[in-house]
C-alpha cells in the first residue's frame, strides 16, 4: 500500500491521472474521521488530501467562505466564531460514534452531507455548498458553481457532490454560505411523551409559525444517558423544542409555542448548546458496545410506527427521534440483529414511510456485505451507475464506498 | 442572435407521420398542430426569440409523457418541456423539428399533508396556486418568483427558481423535496420525497435547476412552511445607490438576515413611483426596502435595530410600515418594477447577473459607462440581499439595430458581474440567452463534465438541446474519457 499526500491540487490531479492510468482504485481520506462510513473501499492504495487545507477567503459581510477541503472544522468554527457567524447546518461531531480520533474536515462534512439537529430549519451541507473547484477520477481539474450567495449558472453539481463520498471526484477547494450566529438561545422541555404523542408534539411546535429551529425527542433511556442535567434527571422520555434569536424575540416566541404544545421546563442558552451539540453526536444518548446502528430518514410522521415495527421483530431495538421525526437513530444489538444487521427488517419497516436507511456503525465484514446506503434498483439503479461512470470512468474514487462494484 | 441547433431535415419530412403517431398516445386536441394554434407557443418570456414547434402536444398523465419520450427517443425526435412559458432565459423555446411538450393540463394539487409539512402537487399548478391551496392551514409556499401568478412549479423546479423572499428562505432548491421524474427513455423514476436528504446520489439537488435538460417532471413534493404571523417593510432613501448597497453590507454584518432587501435606483424609483404611487422618496438616488418578518417581538426589535444602521449610512429618509396595507404599498412599486419600465420604454431586456455585494459600486459606475457607449438607458432593481442584480436594459426593437445593442449591452453586463467575481444568472437560468457566454465562467473541462451529468440522463440529446451549452453534447464523445498521462508533470512521484 502507497499512501500519496499531494501538497496541492495539481499534484493531486496527477497522481489521479496516473491512478486512472494504471487502474490503481484510490481510497480517498481528508481528516480520516468518517473513514469507517459507509462500505469498506476496494483499494490498494490511500490518496491523503489533508495537505490541501487552509481558508482561502472569507468574507462576513457576504456570507460567503471559501476553503480547501481539509481545513479542520474546528478552524473553521473558530474562524466565524470570531465573526459571530457560524455554519447554519451544524455539522456533528461523529468521532466517538465512529470511533476515531481523527480530525474533522469541511470536505468530509460536504462529502457525506452532513447536517445537525438544525436542519429542520437551515438545512443540511448540500443547503449551504455554493462552489468547488475538484478532480474527476480521469485527473482532470474541474469547477461547478460559483462564489457567490445566489447562482444558478449551469447544473448544480454542489448537490451531486455533497453525499457522494468521495466517488465522483475529489473536492480541492469548495465555497460555502455561511450564517450570522443567533444571539441567545433556549430549549422548551417536555417530560414524559411516548413516541407516538411527541411526534405529533414536534409537528404542532414546527407547525407554528414561531421559527423552532430544532426538535427532538429522546425515549426514557436516551434522556437518562444525557449529560445536561435537567434532561438526564426528568422523568422519562424528554422532547426539546428549540427557539433561537434575539432575546426578547426568543423569550415572546418560547411563551408563544409553550402555549400550544404545553407549558414545559427550560434550558438557558449554554444547557440549550451543549444539549443540542450531544443529540447531534449522537453516541452518547445510545446504548453503549455490540451494537449496530441505524440512520433512517423517513417522512416525520412515520417514525414511531417504523421504530414500533422494528422492535417487534427486534426487542434489543432503541431509538431516538430528531428533526420532528424525519431522522431516527435506530440502535439494534449486533447479536440479536443477526449478519445483515437487521437490514431486512429495518428496510422493510421503512417502506410504507419512504425515505432512506444507512447503516452508519457496524462491523466492517457487515459493512462489506449488506447495502450500507439505500440500494437503487430499476432504471433509478442504472442511471446512479451512469453518473458515476461519468465522473469516475476507470473506477478509482472510492470504489466500493456507497455500492459493491461502483 | 443566438443560434439554435440546425433542425433535422430527416425529422422534418416525417412530420405528419409523427403527429399521427403522437396522437395514438395523446388523444384529440392533446397534440395541437395546425400553424395558427402552434403560434401561440412560439417563445417564453425572452421574448425576441421565436420559433414555431413542429407539433405541440399538451399530454395529462405521466404514463402519457412516457408514452411521448419514449416514441420521441425512438424516433430521435427532440423534445422541449414547458410550463407557463414565463422563463426569461428562452428556456422554453421552442425546436422548429421537435415536440413542444406542455404541462398545463398537470394543475392539480395530489395532497396537502400538515403533519409533515409539504404538498404533493402537479408540475403545472401555479407558485401562487401552492400558496392558495394551503394557507388554509397556515402553510405557505416559500420561493415568491414576481411572476407567481403564471409560472408553474414545474418550470421553477427546472430554473431553481427565487424571489424576493430567497436570502432567508432559501431558492426552489431549498424548498423542493420529491420529483416524479420521466427520462428521455421514458421511465418513470421516484427522486426525493417526503423526507430529508437522499439515500444515494442526490439526483434531485441537480434535476432542480437542470432547465429541462434532465427529464419531465410531473409531480412536485414542496416543503411547506409556516406563515409568518407578521411583517414590516422599511422604505430608506439614499443619496446614492452605493450608500444603499452599503447600508444592506451592514445590516447583514449585524447579523440580521431580512425575509427581503431590494434596491431600487434613480430611473427605478421615477417609472414605479409614476406607475403605483407607492410614495416613494422622488429626492433619493437609491432606494431599499428591508423587510423583517417572524414575531412582533422581533420585527419590531430588528426595524429599530436597522433603522439606525440606515441612519449611521447616511439615509435621508427612512419610514417604517405601520400597516398591512402600507407595507403592500411599499412593495407595490418594487414588484410593478418591470411593467413600470414597460410603459417608459417600448421594450426592455432583463438582465440578472449577481455580484459579491461589494462590489455593487464599481459594477454600478461601469453600467452607467456602458449606457453612453451603446446609447440605451439601463434602470436597476436588486435583489440585494444576496447580490441578485436585475439591470433592466431600455430600448426600441422598431429601431434597426436596437435589440442588437441591448443584447451586446447585456452581454458586457454579466461578463463585468463574472469578472467581479459573481456569476451569469442568479435565478432566471441560462438558457438560450446565456448559452455563449458560459465560457466566461467555466472553461472546457468544466463544460465537459457538466454535460457527461446531461448524458447520463439522456445520451441521444434529445431533450431541450441548444439550451445551457454552447456546443451540443456529443455524449459518444465525452463517454471515451482519456488520460493525459502522457503529460504527467511530477516524474518524481512514486509509481503505482
Ligand atoms: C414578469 C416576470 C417576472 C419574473 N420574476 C422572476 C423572479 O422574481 N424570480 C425568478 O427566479 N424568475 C422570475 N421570472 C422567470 C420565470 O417566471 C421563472 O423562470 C419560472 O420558473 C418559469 O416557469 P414557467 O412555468 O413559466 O416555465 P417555462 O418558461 O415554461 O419553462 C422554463 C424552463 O423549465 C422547463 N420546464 C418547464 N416545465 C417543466 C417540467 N415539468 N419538467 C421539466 N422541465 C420543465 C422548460 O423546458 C424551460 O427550460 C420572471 C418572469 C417574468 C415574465
Amino acid at each position: 500500500m502507497t499512501i500519496y499526500r499531494p501538497s496541492d491540487e495539481k499534484q493531486l490531479s496527477e497522481i489521479v491521472a496516473r491512478a486512472a492510468a494504471e487502474r490503481q482504485p484510490l481510497e480517498v481520506v481528508s481528516g480520516g474521521s468518517k473513514r469507517g462510513l459507509g462500505r469498506p473501499v476496494k483499494a490498494e492504495h490511500v490518496l491523503d488530501v489533508s495537505q490541501i487545507a487552509g481558508v482561502v477567503n472569507y468574507e462576513p459581510a457576504e456570507l460567503v467562505l471559501t476553503a480547501r477541503p481539509a481545513t479542520p472544522l474546528a478552524a473553521i468554527k473558530a474562524e466565524l466564531a470570531a465573526k459571530r457567524q457560524m455554519l447554519a447546518f451544524e455539522p456533528p461531531d461523529w468521532r466517538a460514534l465512529m470511533g476515531s480520533n481523527a480530525e474533522p474536515t469541511l470536505g468530509g462534512a460536504l462529502a457525506c452531507n452532513l447536517a445537525g439537529p438544525r436542519r429542520v430549519r437551515a438545512g443540511a451541507a448540500r443547503d449551504v455548498f455554493l462552489g468547488f473547484s475538484a478532480v474527476n477520477g480521469a485527473g482532470e481539474i474541474w469547477k461547478a458553481g460559483g462564489k457567490v450567495v445566489k447562482n444558478v449558472t449551469g447544473y448544480d453539481m454542489m448537490k451531486l457532490l455533497a453525499g457522494s463520498f468521495g466517488t465522483l471526484s475529489v473536492l480541492t477547494e469548495v465555497t460555502l454560505r455561511v450564517a450570522p450566529r443567533p444571539e441567545t438561545e433556549t430549549t422548551i422541555l417536555l417530560h414524559g411523551l411516548a413516541d407516538e404523542v411527541a411526534l405529533r408534539t414536534m409537528a404542532k411546535a414546527l407547525n407554528t409559525p414561531f421559527e423552532v429551529s430544532s426538535v427532538a425527542h429522546l425515549p426514557p433511556a436516551a434522556a437518562r444517558r444525557s449529560q445536561v442535567a435537567e434532561i438526564a434527571g426528568g422523568l422519562g422520555a424528554v422532547t426539546g423544542a428549540r427557539l433561537e434569536g434575539p432575546a426578547p424575540s426568543v423569550a415572546w416566541r418560547a411563551e408563544a409555542v409553550e402555549r400550544l404544545v404545553g407549558r414545559g421546563a427550560r434550558l438557558d442558552a449554554a444547557a440549550s448548546a451543549r444539549f443540542w451539540e450531544e443529540a447531534g453526536e449522537v453516541h452518547r444518548l445510545l446504548p453503549p458496545d455490540g451494537r449496530v446502528l441505524w440512520r433512517l430518514c423517513p417522512a416525520p410522521s412515520f417514525a414511531a410506527a417504523i421504530v414500533d415495527a422494528v422492535r417487534r421483530r427486534l426487542a434489543s431495538t432503541e431509538a431516538l427521534f430528531d428533526w420532528g421525526g424525519g431522522l431516527v437513530w435506530c440502535s439494534l444489538d449486533g447479536g440479536e440483529a443477526g449478519p445483515d444487521a437487521g437490514a431486512a427488517i429495518v428496510r422493510a419497516a421503512m417502506k410504507p414511510a419512504g425515505g432512506h436507511a444507512t447503516l452508519v456503525v457496524a462491523p466492517e465484514a457487515t459493512r462489506e456485505r449488506s447495502a450500507v446506503f439505500e440500494p437503487a434498483e430499476g432504471p433509478l439503479g442504472e442511471l446512479t451507475a451512469r453518473i458515476k461512470a461519468g465522473f469516475d470512468p476507470f473506477g478509482v474514487l472510492n470504489p466500493g464506498r456507497m455500492r459493491e462494484g461502483s | 442572435m443566438i443560434r439554435m441547433p440546425e433542425p433535422d431535415g430527416a425529422v422534418l419530412a416525417r412530420r405528419s407521420e409523427i403527429v399521427a403517431a403522437l396522437r395514438t398516445i395523446v388523444p384529440g386536441e392533446g397534440v395541437i398542430d395546425s400553424e395558427r394554434e402552434r403560434r401561440a407557443f412560439d417563445c417564453d418570456g425572452l421574448t425576441a426569440y421565436r420559433q414555431l414547434p413542429m407539433v405541440v402536444v399538451l399530454p395529462e398523465t405521466t404514463a402519457e409523457v412516457a408514452a411521448v419520450l419514449r416514441y420521441c427517443r425512438a424516433n430521435a425526435v427532440k423534445v422541449v418541456p414547458r410550463g407557463a412559458g414565463t422563463s426569461l432565459s428562452g428556456g422554453a423555446l421552442p425546436l422548429e423539428d421537435g415536440v413542444l411538450l406542455g404541462l398545463g393540463k398537470f394543475k392539480r394539487i395530489l395532497e396537502v399533508d400538515v403533519a409533515n409539512r409539504c404538498a404533493v402537487v402537479q408540475p403545472g399548478v401555479t407558485n401562487l396556486g401552492i400558496t392558495h391551496a394551503v394557507q388554509a392551514e397556515g402553510l405557505y409556499y416559500a420561493p415568491d418568483p414576481s411572476s407567481q401568478i403564471a409560472c408553474t412549479i414545474g418550470g421553477n423546479v427546472a430554473e431553481n427558481s427565487g424571489g424576493v423572499h430567497c436570502l432567508k428562505y432559501g431558492l426552489t432548491t431549498n424548498n423542493v423535496i420529491g420529483v416524479e421524474l420521466v427520462t428521455m427513455d421514458g421511465d418513470v423514476i421516484r427522486v426525493g420525497g417526503k423526507h430529508f436528504d437522499a439515500g444515494g446520489y442526490d439526483l434531485l439537488g441537480v434535476l432542480v435547476g437542470s432547465e429541462g435538460m434532465l427529464g419531465v417532471v410531473t409531480e412536485v413534493t414542496v416543503r411547506l412552511l409556516p406563515t409568518p404571523p407578521g411583517a414590516r417593510a422599511l422604505l430608506i432613501g439614499f443619496p446614492s445607490v452605493e450608500g444603499a448597497g452599503e447600508c444592506v453590507a451592514a445590516v447583514i454584518a449585524a447579523g440580521i438576515i431580512p425575509g427581503g432587501m431590494e434596491i431600487m435606483d434613480k430611473l427605478a424609483i421615477d417609472a414605479a413611483e409614476a406607475f403605483v404611487q407607492a410614495g416613494y422618496p422622488m429626492d433619493a438616488e437609491g432606494l431599499l426596502i428591508v423587510e423583517l418578518d417572524g414575531c412582533a417581538a422581533e420585527v419590531d426589535h430588528l426595524i429599530a435595530a436597522v433603522e439606525t444602521i440606515a441612519v449611521e449610512h447616511g439615509a435621508t429618509s427612512c419610514r417604517a410600515s405601520r400597516s398591512e396595507d402600507e407595507r403592500l404599498l411599499f412593495w407595490a412599486g418594487r414588484k410593478a418594477a418591470f411593467p413600470a419600465v414597460g410603459r417608459i420604454s417600448p421594450d426592455y431586456y432583463c438582465m440578472d447577473g449577481t455580484i459579491p455585494r461589494k462590489a455593487i459600486g464599481r459594477v454600478l459606475k461601469r453600467m452607467k459607462t456602458m449606457e453612453e457607449r451603446y446609447g440605451l438607458r439601463c434602470a436597476n432593481v436588486f435583489h440585494a440581499g444576496d447580490g441578485n442584480l436585475h439591470p433592466l436594459i431600455l430600448y426600441d426593437a422598431n429601431k434597426p439595430g436596437e435589440l442588437q445593442r441591448a443584447e451586446d449591452f447585456g452581454a458586457d453586463i454579466l461578463r463585468l458581474c463574472v469578472e467581479v467575481g459573481g456569476v451569469l444568472t442568479g435565478e432566471h437560468g441560462v438558457g438560450v440567452e446565456k448559452r455563449d457566454l458560459m465560457d466566461t465562467m467555466f472553461n472546457e473541462v468544466d463544460l465537459n463534465q457538466q454535460q457527461r451529468l446531461k448524458c447520463a440522463f439522456d445520451s441521444e440529446s434529445l431533450l431541450n438541446p441548444g439550451k445551457v451549452f454552447p456546443q451540443l453534447c456529443r455524449c459518444a464523445e465525452l463517454g471515451r474519457m482519456h488520460v493525459n498521462a502522457g503529460k504527467l508533470r511530477f516524474p518524481d512521484l512514486p509509481r503505482f
